[in-house]
């Protein structure tokens, strides 16, 4: 009893705390604990703070002058849904990052599968490209692209909207290429033999039993890609040719640059809220096709991916 | 059951290695040369030949009337007087290129420090003692990837305007507004760990994650004190993550430019991205903004290939 109670005692006296993790290693590390929530709230407060500061009265990012809807869509002229610049701005953030998915996803999953069981020199050299498109700074890849349209391609690909689709399309393809690999990895190789072993054609057995197995991977995909589009800038600023053909991530920078009102915290707030909807959703789609084929997956894995 | 579950894995990579042979089904050559052709193609023109369309500019001319680019296709006709002007005025004259590139190195070297001290705690606490708030804690880590990188520096310029909060907070405490935005190296090397450090926690909680409790017993148990612990198992076996955490978040900040046009704009915290940025598009620039380009290529492929290298490897070890 006694002895107990004097460990006791002594892990919990404040003076000697700075040594107690010495003598009990299974205290709750109080350093560590408020650096993690410290540097969680540092990470979050920023953001909810600009997301509020839509709702601002006045003209201020940085003065709080009442609560209004006026940069949202109550006036006529600066709103987000009246200036025409900025909804325009959004309408061409939507149809780049849908025609991207569109393209990069097919492209980056018939490649994980291609480059999975194709061996030899040709597919080592094609997925080494690959992982350095995935891994070069974006600047290399916008500034590389812009001269080719400018000159190059002058007058046969224009900057503007095909030229950054084609952009986009360049720097996301390796998501899906990455993502399906890792899952082709767990699948294995079982369920398409025995579908070859019953009898299905090599077509037959892609499209009716890899395809359906592949469908988590190509989802978490599709959110990846498209949340990862509506963000991009470097690329699409470079890639943009008359002001029409720039997106709100574009609009953003400029006018950040500038003396930018609530309605750009609004903008910004529509690309939060619509890549975080298409990864929570995707999310949720993908738990529940992944728990469909007994397996687990959480947040950290869509992440890790 | 349990010697089942042990051999399964064997059986699985010997049978993948194979598949085609065991299930006698033949393919034709082609076949799956053919899945990875459109990717292939696509890379091929977007992202290998842009490569060599920089060169051909930063070894090419300019034409005379309107000052744009004039891209050189043939090696043999390649000039290097722009590109060993480039070269020069890192280290000659005004230092008008070199000041950006020691300061590049330097506010890249602070943000990943800063990044790899902060990242690792927190990924050490939530790997290791989050318990019931772990899946909290780690939609908290996740979410800033799904947030626009120019939106989360877009909150910090308001925060930091000379009459933000981040001013009425230190004026609590008797300090004087602060013009954080006036080119303040502080504020861009804050600005880029703000940015990129949720990439140095993933890999650091990944690997984090996975060390085997009893290896730390063992440790302790072996009359290790935590410290010795950490340092002799914990921190050997988290290398690989460290490395690659460093890698994944020097890439883009060598390339930036943006968290200091939103968070200074001012010459004096100017880098290397902004060298880049300031030349792309402007007339008769062409062959600079390219040679540029092509030292950026230079300064980061080592980090890059290592990186790929390793992530060759951890595919070959899974």
């Amino acid at each position: 009893m006694t002895d107990v109670a004097v460990t006791r005692v002594s892990t919990t006296v404040p003076s000697r705390s700075l040594f107690g993790w010495r003598r009990n290693p299974w205290r709750k590390p109080r350093v560590l604990q408020a650096i993690t929530w410290g540097y969680l709230f540092w990470s979050t407060v920023p953001v909810i703070i600009a997301i509020i500061f839509s709702f601002n009265a006045g003209r201020s990012r940085s003065t709080w002058q009442g609560f209004s809807l006026r940069w949202w869509y109550q006036d006529p002229f600066d709103s987000l849904l009246h200036d025409p610049e900025l909804s325009r701005a959004m309408l061409q953030t939507f149809k780049l990052s849908f025609l991207t998915v569109l393209i990069a996803v097919p492209i980056g999953t018939l490649f994980a599968i291609g480059i999975d069981r194709w061996h030899g020199r040709p597919a080592r050299s094609a997925n080494f490209v690959m992982l350095l498109s995935f891994v070069v700074p974006e600047i290399i890849l916008g500034v590389s692209l812009f001269y080719v349209f400018i000159s190059v391609l002058k007058g046969a690909i224009d900057l503007g909207t095909n030229a950054q689709i084609i952009g986009l399309v360049t720097f996301q393809i390796s998501y899906p290429v990455i993502i399906v690999r890792a899952r082709l990895l767990t699948i294995g190789a079982e369920y398409e033999e025995a579908a070859l072993d019953l009898g299905a054609t090599p077509n037959q057995a892609i499209r009716r039993v890899l395809l359906p197995l592949l469908g988590p991977a190509i989802l978490a995909s599709i959110a990846l890609v498209f949340a990862d589009s509506v963000d991009d800038f470097v690329t699409l600023r470079y890639l943009s040719g008359p002001a029409s053909s720039e997106p709100l991530s574009v609009k953003i920078y400029s006018a950040a640059r500038g003396s930018p009102s609530p309605a750009v915290n609004a903008a910004a707030t529509v690309m939060l809220v619509s890549t975080l909807l298409v990864v929570g959703i995707g999310l949720l789609l993908y738990r529940r096709f992944a728990r469909e084929q007994g397996e687990a997956a959480d947040a950290a894995s869509l992440a890790q991916l | 059951v349990a010697s089942a579950e042990l051999t399964e894995p064997k059986r699985r990579r010997r049978r993948k290695a194979a598949p085609t042979e065991e299930s006698g089904v033949w393919y034709p050559r082609w076949y799956w040369p053919s899945f990875a052709a459109p990717g292939t193609i696509w890379l091929a023109i977007w992202f290998v030949l842009p490569f060599y369309v920089v060169l051909s500019l930063a070894f090419g001319t300019v034409d005379q009337a309107f000052r744009n680019p004039l891209p050189v296709y043939n090696p043999f006709w390649w000039q290097f007087d722009t590109f060993a002007n480039t070269v020069q005025k890192f280290y000659s004259g005004a230092h008008i290129f070199l000041s950006p590139l020691i300061r590049t190195f330097t506010y890249v070297f602070s943000a990943s420090l800063i990044c790899l001290v902060v990242g690792y705690a927190v990924a050490y606490y939530t790997a290791r003692y989050a318990g019931k708030q772990r899946g909290l804690i780690l939609l908290l880590l996740v979410t800033p990837f799904w947030i626009s990188y120019l939106m989360r520096i877009y909150a910090w310029q308001s925060l930091l305007q000379p009459d933000g909060y981040v001013n009425d907070i230190i004026g609590v405490f008797g300090v004087n507004p602060v013009e954080w935005l006036a080119g303040r190296p502080i504020t861009v090397v804050l600005g880029l760990v703000y940015g990129y450090i949720p990439f140095m926690i993933l890999p650091l909680f990944g690997s984090l994650d996975r060390i085997n409790q009893n290896l730390l017993e063992a440790g302790r148990d072996l009359g290790a004190s935590p410290a010795q612990t950490f340092l002799r198992v914990t921190l050997p076996l988290s290398r690989q993550a460290i490395l690659a955490g460093i890698v994944i978040v020097t890439l883009p900040m060598f390339g930036d430019y943006y968290t200091n046009n939103l968070l200074s704009e001012s010459p004096r915290t100017s880098m290397f991205g902004n060298l880049i940025d300031n030349s792309v598009g402007q007339a008769g620039q062409g062959p600079l903004a390219a040679s540029l380009v092509l030292l950026l290529m230079v300064i980061v492929i080592v980090p890059m290939l290592y990186y790929l290298r390793e992530t060759r490897r951890a595919a070959e070890a899974a």
